[in-house]
């Protein structure tokens, strides 16, 4: 029809398959196999009860409970890097509501300031520095993986694919001595290049799976089209798939910027402190540490950190829930 | 402008015995506009892939021209498809969508504006050039994917059962549309649908297949007066016609209580029994005891005509191979003032000159 299929028109479905739920649930159950019609009314159909079951006032009141403690910490830091050094030092942030001392941009001025020895603006673009190239390259390669697999067709395609797939039980973390001594090896230890190698490679398996899912649910005729108007592969993917599946790249895209900005581990391991290569989340993780002292500038660059995930997951958030939509319902 | 030829053209899909494309022999020619048709799964539209480029040949040749394409890409075969979903291109205008392909072959914006522009008024789509596809109605979205393939101006037009997705009258209408604008650009075009109606009123000729096997390639009149066989018989023309299993007798076949005259000569290899083929326009009302009794079970009044649905006392329906379950009944058109009651047993016999006879073994026809 010359669009892509829209992810969320299963509404007419669920309405059809409300009775059939409890058969469904117990069919999924035992797990018997049964048709792939079978299971997708299946499927939609605790989806439904699901849904009917996650927006009952109860469920809403244990949301907004929930909400409110995971927030809390967040308020609590907010509100301290705002204190002066000497209130915050004596006394906790919730007493500053009954007894409002000074409050003050010190904090963060400290944190800002380029040259101050507690100065984190160097972190913060080592962070930049390491998050983008390692966002874009497995975006990039893995769109590539992805369209070979969806469609091209090569001989031992669906063995490579779920090849491809299996490697996400590997977790980046058992791989960290090995990969040292390889980019050691390779002298290319405390650089940037071995973050965004490390990340791209363990980014790579879910990306190119859920990319690929996302790519095979665009009709078949659209790229016969183009190939019977002249296209050949490399000008099917740039003009024709990467402006279709946006929302999967934007998707999978924010978990792999907030995956990488928020990670300490993979940075401590072959980055080191040093402050030319290390990234924010280090030097937060080392002024809580050895400086537990400051935890003026502490607040203040805790938050800065947060407030650039913040802003990535609301600009691109109408993409994030379009992106899940279309790869999970339809899958 | 090419004439195209399908030289025992072979699909066999991996992981197939059978052949889901059997040899197939057309020669159509330039100019021409050709419409294969059959049941689903009969190969029409792997023939129109494999001419497209879009399935591979395993056997055979495919020229278009003077050219052997069988191993080109769709690309280098310059010819244009018309999509059954329309395939349009969802991130771009309708004009981007319709000069998409100028645009690859390298021709300049001006030039490409101009043949877009030229395409659009002859559709009627000035008005939606700068739309995306999502805004517009279906009609407009088939429109749009025929633009695409006219701005081109190739030498072959492959349409992939472009009307399906319109509603019945919009399909009325865009068939002729389409068969008039063909005529008008005189590009040689092939065709794909199942509907017999559709092919009949456009193609200048018809190729039905049946499993993957050519059935017969004439023009509409040909298909519909002389059907090769016992599937060709009963997929052209609606209502189908009725086909009798009868006994040979001396001279000529029984139906019901009269023996109908088949030329002895015609009937000589066919064994002990025939199939008779009447159209449901062809039956001729008689009086008792003068060909077949049927009794009516259904009066369909359509106001000029009658159609009477029966069933046969004395002899079966045969099937032809299409996928009709169940009882098949008796078809005939009547006058539509007097039509027969319900109920009522009426007896019938086919009108001079038009009975078909075909072998009851090999189904094929039998004489003249």
């Amino acid at each position: 029809m010359g669009t892509i299929p829209n992810p969320v028109d299963g509404e007419d479905i669920h309405e059809e398959v409300r009775e059939e739920t409890r058969v469904g649930d117990k069919t999924s159950a035992t797990g018997t196999g049964k048709t792939p019609g079978k299971k997708r009314r299946t499927a939609s159909g605790s989806a439904s009860q699901a849904k009917n079951f996650l927006s009952s006032p109860g469920a809403s009141l244990v949301a907004i409970v929930i909400a409110a403690l995971w927030t809390l910490p967040t308020i609590g830091l907010l509100v301290t890097s705002f204190r002066e050094q000497r209130d915050i030092n004596n006394t906790g942030w919730w007493t500053s509501f009954t007894n409002p001392g000074s409050y003050t941009l010190e904090n963060y001025q400290a944190a800002l300031r380029p040259g101050d020895s507690a100065s984190m603006v160097d972190y913060f673009v080592n962070s930049i520095v390491i998050v983008l190239p390692a966002v874009l390259l497995p975006l990039l390669l893995a769109s590539l993986a992805a369209y070979a697999f969806a469609w091209i067709d090569f001989p031992g395609r669906n063995w490579l694919f779920v090849a491809v797939f299996a490697l996400q039980i590997v977790p980046l973390q058992v791989a960290l001595v090995p990969l040292l001594r390889l980019y050691t090896d390779a002298g290319v230890e405390g650089t940037y290049w071995t973050v965004w190698i490390s990340h791209t490679i363990f980014a790579l398996p879910l990306a190119v799976f859920l990319i690929h899912n996302f790519m095979k649910e665009i009709p078949a005729s659209l790229m016969e089209a183009a190939r019977v108007d002249g296209a050949g592969h490399v000008r099917i993917f740039f003009q024709l798939l990467m402006p279709l599946i946006g929302p999967a790249l934007a998707s999978f895209g924010i978990f792999q910027f907030l995956w990488v900005w928020n990670d300490l581990l993979v940075s401590l391991v072959f980055l080191g402190g040093t402050p030319d290569v290390a990234p924010i989340t280090v030097r937060i993780a080392e002024l809580s540490g050895s400086r537990g002292s400051a935890w003026h500038v502490l607040s203040a660059g805790a938050f800065i950190s947060m407030i650039v995930p913040v802003a990535v997951f609301l600009g691109l958030q109408r993409y994030f829930v379009r992106g899940l939509l279309a790869g999970g319902l339809k899958g | 402008m090419a004439t195209v030829k399908f030289d025992n053209a072979t699909r066999v899909y991996p992981g197939n015995d059978s052949p889901s494309v059997d040899q197939l022999n057309i020669d159509i020619e330039d100019g021409e506009f050709l419409v294969l048709v059959g049941p689903s799964g009969c190969g029409k539209s792997t023939s129109l892939r494999m001419l497209a480029g879009l399935e591979e040949v395993n056997d055979g040749k495919i020229w278009i021209g003077d050219r052997d394409v069988t191993d080109l890409s769709p690309k280098d075969r310059d010819v244009a498809m018309v999509f059954q979903n329309y395939a349009l291109y969802p991130h771009m205008s309708v004009a981007e969508n319709m000069g998409f392909a100028l645009k690859i072959a390298g021709e300049d914006k001006a030039q490409i504006r101009e043949r877009v522009e030229e395409a659009a008024k002859i559709l009627d789509l000035t008005q939606f050039l700068d739309r995306k596809p999502k805004a517009l109605s279906g009609g407009q979205r088939q429109r749009v994917a025929m633009g695409r393939a006219i701005v081109r101006s190739p030498q072959v037009f492959l349409m992939d059962e472009p009307l399906s997705n319109l509603d019945a009258k919009l399909r009325v209408q865009t068939r002729t549309q389409i068969a008039s604008l063909q005529r008008r650009l005189g590009v040689t075009t092939v065709y794909v649908t199942h509907d017999q109606v559709e092919a009949m009123t456009m193609g200048d000729r018809v190729a039905l297949l049946k499993d993957g096997i050519l059935q017969q390639c004439d023009s509409p009149r040909r298909m519909y007066d002389h059907p090769d066989n016992v599937f060709v018989a009963g997929f052209i023309g609606s209502p189908a016609m009725n086909l009798v299993s009868t006994p040979v007798v001396d001279g000529g076949v029984d139906f019901g209580t009269t023996t109908l005259q088949v030329e002895r000569d015609a009937l000589a290899e066919a064994g002990s029994r025939v199939i008779v083929g009447i159209r449901p326009e062809d039956v001729e009302l008689t009086s008792e005891g003068d060909g077949m009794a049927i009794v009516v079970d259904v009066v369909e009044e359509l106001g000029a005509d009658a159609y009477i649905y029966g069933s046969a006392e004395d002899a079966a329906q045969v099937d032809s191979g299409e996928d009709d379950d169940g009882v098949k009944p008796f078809i005939a058109r009547v006058d539509g003032r007097r039509p027969p009651r319900k109920g009522e047993t009426i007896y019938i016999k086919p009108q001079e000159g038009h009975l078909h006879v075909f072998n009851a073994e090999s189904g094929h026809r039998i004489g003249h």
